[in-house]
């Protein structure tokens, strides 16, 4: 794979941040973290049916004394709007990485609006927001990231940007 | 339907020498009843967030696989949240049980009808999602083998219960107190 070695650095990351619960909506810009975890006997990899679900999820992961990360593409951030009030208000750690969509030579116009929109709604609900444009900031990014949501206990979302993951190609 | 049981005293017997048990109550009359009948650390009681009361089980029942974790809830909630019969039979955690008080309506909304009384069957949901333990349950009498299933079995069960509104009683709505209660009571926090 072209990109494994940023996101094997980012896997690592979210290995040393803790994280032993790792939950999904299938994305290809995910695909490697997905595939690591699956192949990793100490994090569980957890297939959503959609997004909002691995909110819940990792609220009552840290009632459990656990940490969880939700991947999701920005297309997902919108099924998450209400749930996201749940770690707000139970004062727990929320932590997601989102890979976007709708920026960077985008194909697929339906996938425009919510891209647009996802910076502002995650920080309407509280959410705070942190970008990765670079590969090798990837995984800085997503320690630093990591460490502000368990550490100061917030909602903390990171945008791996179009660019960075690669337009999807579409063959005409 | 005309045989229902009384919610509370439903909630009642399944909370019944609750012990170590961990309890997610999901929103609305059945986060009323968990409180009314068993207040205490190890409850932790959703007043929003409708639709997440089995996913916060799963994330619970993951991260504590040697306890027993028990979502009760209503079928309005479970109904928002379906997708996660599919997502907790996927997994297949050993330790979580699902009961849903099912009173065929949105109770605190005024009553209207709920997908249950026009036609969802939500056990069959879940069987069809891929759990394996599931049961109706009609009659006090089953109350008892019910309670001792939910903390033994990876079990879906169904409660019809009466549309009868019981009494109000609210307990603690502060979700950060909640969940620093409720980890320091499981020795996390």
């Amino acid at each position: 794979m072209q990109q494994a070695s940023w996101q094997d650095a980012v896997y690592e990351a979210l290995r040393r941040a803790g994280i032993r619960q790792l939950a999904y909506v299938p994305d290809a810009g995910h695909a490697r973290l997905i595939a690591r975890a699956h192949e990793d006997p100490e994090m569980r990899a957890i297939v959503l049916t959609t997004e909002e679900e691995g909110v819940a999820l990792a609220t009552g992961a840290w009632l459990g004394g656990a940490r969880a990360v939700l991947l999701m593409q920005s297309s997902g951030v919108g099924n998450c709007i209400n749930m996201l009030s749940l770690p707000q208000n139970a004062h727990v750690p929320f932590f997601t990485l989102i890979t976007m969509r709708g920026e960077w030579g985008e194909f697929n116009p339906w996938q425009v609006p919510m891209g647009s929109a996802t910076p502002r709604v995650l920080e309407a609900m509280g959410v705070h927001v942190l970008r990765a444009e670079r590969a090798e900031e990837a995984a800085a990014t997503v320690e630093a990231a990591a460490a502000l949501a368990f550490d100061s206990t917030v909602s903390v979302a990171v945008l791996l940007s179009q660019r960075l993951i690669g337009p999807k190609v579409f063959v005409r | 339907m005309t045989s229902e049981l009384d919610r509370r005293a439903v909630v009642a017997a399944l909370l019944k020498e609750p012990g170590e048990l961990l309890v997610v109550a999901g929103l609305g009359t059945a986060t009323y009843d968990v409180g009314a009948v068993a207040e205490r650390s190890l409850n932790f009681y959703l007043w929003g967030a409708m639709g997440g009361a089995a996913m916060v089980g799963l994330g619970l029942a993951l991260a504590q696989p040697d306890r027993r974790v028990l979502v009760i809830t209503g079928d309005g909630e479970m109904l928002m949240g379906l997708g996660a019969l599919a997502t907790i039979a996927a997994q297949r955690p050993q330790n979580l049980a699902i009961a849903v008080l099912d009173n065929a309506s949105y109770g605190e909304t005024g009553g209207q009808q709920s997908h249950t009384a026009l036609g969802v069957d939500l056990a069959a949901v879940a069987t069809g999602c891929g759990w394996t333990h599931v049961c109706r349950v009609r009659e006090a009498a089953e109350l008892d083998t019910l309670r001792r299933r939910l903390r033994e079995e990876p079990l879906f069960a169904v409660i019809p219960v009466s549309r009868g509104e019981p009494s109000r009683h609210l307990p603690p709505r502060d979700g950060a107190f909640l969940s620093s209660r409720f980890r320091a009571a499981l020795g996390v926090a």
